[in-house]
């Protein structure tokens, strides 16, 4: 499992620095979504990897915390999902005002000469 | 302590949230209101945080610790929940953005906030999320104020609209967003190895990390420091901020100036809280980087000043080297150099904040942004009785006008420059000062190499900077006077010279000042009593149970 998860997230960031470094306005949009996704699995992982354990506690079981998930980095997450799904919103909203200003979707505002 | 005095270091978070979220409900064509509860919450920020500075500044002779008031959100017992701190670097924060937010908004009342819509809420918005991670002691609850604070700011960046500013708001929200995902990145790798997001209980438990997670542990911070640093504008991380500062418009600009402190801020804070404690595997680390980064971004500063073109660029890249001195100050780890770098952050900020202010009185009327603004003034503002009312200008074309802009500019010059009579001088000639007097804790040589070189770039950018202001002074004043005389009214003239006057006040108060800063210094590099502060309240907690109804 430490594998798979290991591996999403090196191919999710991979993917999006490179999408970052591209020069249209999506590319970039889209490479900060992978990254966020990235950065919310490595969350997920940095709270130690679980799996069958609950992370709230159960009605009638003890509160021995080696029963459960680390809530905290879920907490994390979902803090993060809303705080990046709200900025990028707000990022396609200046990707769409660029768009319309400059009439082209080079992250510069204009195609380079060559 | 108890009542409403216990609940005061909440205030400057709540204030802006409930005045800025009550501006949405108001009608955006009501714009008197909106400037009026905006400039009363401000005024009222303004004395809560004096208030605040008052409450950690009057340490009772009795007691030797520093004064750190903490507020449990929620009453949470310490590790486990939020806490606010205020201790003396987070008051004269909080003091000092109140007093530049109070200038941007007056200076914006002549025209600006009818330039787009949400201008005063999304002000409040940036001063709530300020506030929030100059007090916050919670790292994830840092990461939340920082990104309220940079949504608030993509809003404002793009206030005004136009070309150029969606392009740069463009470049400003991707690196920023970037950025925020570091931050995340360096705060799930510190709760990997600490098992804590407080800044008080980290501190506790770094030193017992054990050396094989200590590599962790120090990537972690250094991711951090990188996601810091760029919103500080260390030189490799720097390149978006002269463009994206320069476009802005000028009240936003403005209060920009204090955006880039809050990085400097948190990278002070949190280096010497951190590793600090002494315990066999902690050493301090990462200092020769923001000694030698922030030297690299003084000269790229002074490059800048030289090559800038025109007036805006110039003040960005004066951020910069604003920055990088006070970066380079806390990488000595002296903290007598701290403290006159803390003095040297109060007024080049406030001089910044005039700066720009005063770029777009004198450069008003030419340039591309005019018509620009004309055209959104259009669209966003309906009522020219406005324009009507501005008969009572100062002195429309007559050189009385000019004078002030003049002496003003003058003024900045002066301040930015380092140079006799006014803060900036003092600022300088203190950090030279406790450069040269310090030679380091347990060295007994004389004065490091890093020491001199870092003196001689001060000094040759504040020559850089004299060069390029008298260079544009003498372009904007003395040129033949074939253009209009700027139309400046009194509302936008009155917050530039408020500033520079604060600048003048700082220096003849500076001694107080100074021994303020020097005692902050001192709090900051031995954070034993923040840490006491922060956690005794969990011990206290647990035994005596208390009974008031918060």
């Amino acid at each position: 499992m430490e594998i798979i998860l290991a591996l999403g997230i090196g191919v999710l960031a991979g993917s999006g620095v490179w999408l970052l470094l591209r020069p249209r306005t999506f590319q970039v949009i889209i490479g900060l979504t992978l990254l966020s996704y990235a950065v919310n699995l490595f969350i997920l992982a940095m709270g130690r990897l679980r799996t069958g354990a609950p992370a709230i506690l159960a009605a009638g079981r003890s509160g021995e915390p080696a029963h459960y998930a680390d809530p905290l980095p879920q907490a994390l997450i979902l803090t993060a999902i809303v705080i990046s799904f709200a900025t990028t919103a707000l990022f396609l909203v200046v990707l769409l005002a660029a768009r319309g200003l400059t009439g082209t979707d080079h992250v510069d505002g204009a195609e380079r000469e060559s | 302590m108890t009542g409403w005095i216990e609940h005061l270091p909440i205030v400057p978070v709540v204030l802006p949230l409930v005045a800025g979220a009550g501006m949405l409900l108001i009608d955006e064509r009501r714009r008197g209101l909106k400037a009026a509860l905006n400039l009363g919450a401000i005024i009222a920020l303004a004395g809560v945080g004096l208030a605040l500075l008052g409450l950690v500044a009057n340490v009772p002779s009795s007691q030797t610790a520093a004064q750190v008031e903490v507020y449990r959100l929620g009453d949470w017992p310490v590790p486990f929940g939020i806490v606010l701190v205020v201790d003396r670097l987070a008051a004269l924060m909080v003091v000092l953005t109140s007093v530049l937010a109070l200038t941007s908004v007056v200076f914006s009342l002549a025209r600006w906030h009818r330039a787009g819509a949400h201008f005063h809420s999304l002000f409040q918005f940036l001063l709530m999320g300020l506030n929030g991670a100059f007090l916050t002691g919670d790292l994830f609850n840092l990461f939340v104020f920082f990104e309220l604070l940079l949504a608030a700011s993509y809003g404002l960046m793009l206030h005004g609209s136009g070309t150029a500013r969606v392009q740069a708001g463009l470049h400003y929200i991707a690196i920023n967003l970037a950025a925020s995902l570091l931050f995340l990145i360096g705060v799930s790798l510190l709760y990997a190895v600490t098992g804590t997001l407080n800044m008080a209980d980290l501190a506790t438990r770094i030193p017992l990390v054990p050396a094989s997670d200590r590599m962790l542990l120090e990537t972690g911070a250094a991711i951090l420091g990188v996601a810091f640093l760029v919103k500080a504008g260390m030189w490799p991380l720097s390149f978006w901020l002269p463009s994206a500062y320069s476009v802005a418009a000028p009240p936003v600009a403005a209060i920009f100036a204090i955006l880039s402190k809050v990085g400097v801020y948190v990278v002070l804070r949190l280096s010497l809280l951190l590793f600090s404690e002494e315990g066999p595997s902690v050493a301090p680390f990462g200092q020769e980087w923001l000694l030698f980064g922030g030297m690299a971004t003084i000269a790229f500063g002074a490059i800048g000043v030289l090559a800038a073109q025109d007036t805006a660029r110039l003040a960005g890249f004066a951020v910069l080297i604003s920055s990088g001195t006070v970066l380079t100050a806390i990488g000595t780890g002296q903290p007598g150099v701290t403290a006159s770098a803390l003095f040297y952050l109060i007024s080049s900020t406030l001089a910044i904040s005039a700066f720009f202010l005063l770029v777009e009185l004198i450069e008003r009327g030419r340039g591309p942004g005019a018509d620009i603004l004309a055209v959104t003034l259009e669209a966003f503002g309906e009522e020219d009785e406005e324009e009507l009312e501005a008969v009572e200008e100062v002195g429309i074309a007559t050189p009385a006008t000019l004078a002030v802009l003049g002496l003003s500019f003058i003024g900045c010059a002066l301040v930015l420059a380092g140079l006799p009579p006014l803060s900036g001088f003092i600022a300088k000639f203190a950090l030279l000062t406790a450069l040269l007097n310090t030679p380091g804790p347990g060295t007994e040589a004389a004065v490091a190499p890093a020491s001199w070189a870092l003196l001689a770039l001060l000094i040759v950018s504040g020559l850089a900077t004299l060069i390029a202001m008298t260079r544009a002074g003498m372009r904007v004043f003395w040129a033949p006077l074939e253009r209009a005389i700027p139309q400046v009214r009194l509302v936008e003239l009155t917050p530039v010279v408020a500033l520079l006057i604060a600048c003048a006040g700082l220096t003849v108060q500076a001694e107080p000042l100074l021994q303020y800063t020097q005692k902050t210094a001192q709090t900051v590099h031995n954070p034993h009593d923040y840490i006491r502060g922060v956690l005794s309240g969990a011990a206290e907690e647990q035994s005596v149970p208390r009974g008031d109804g918060s």
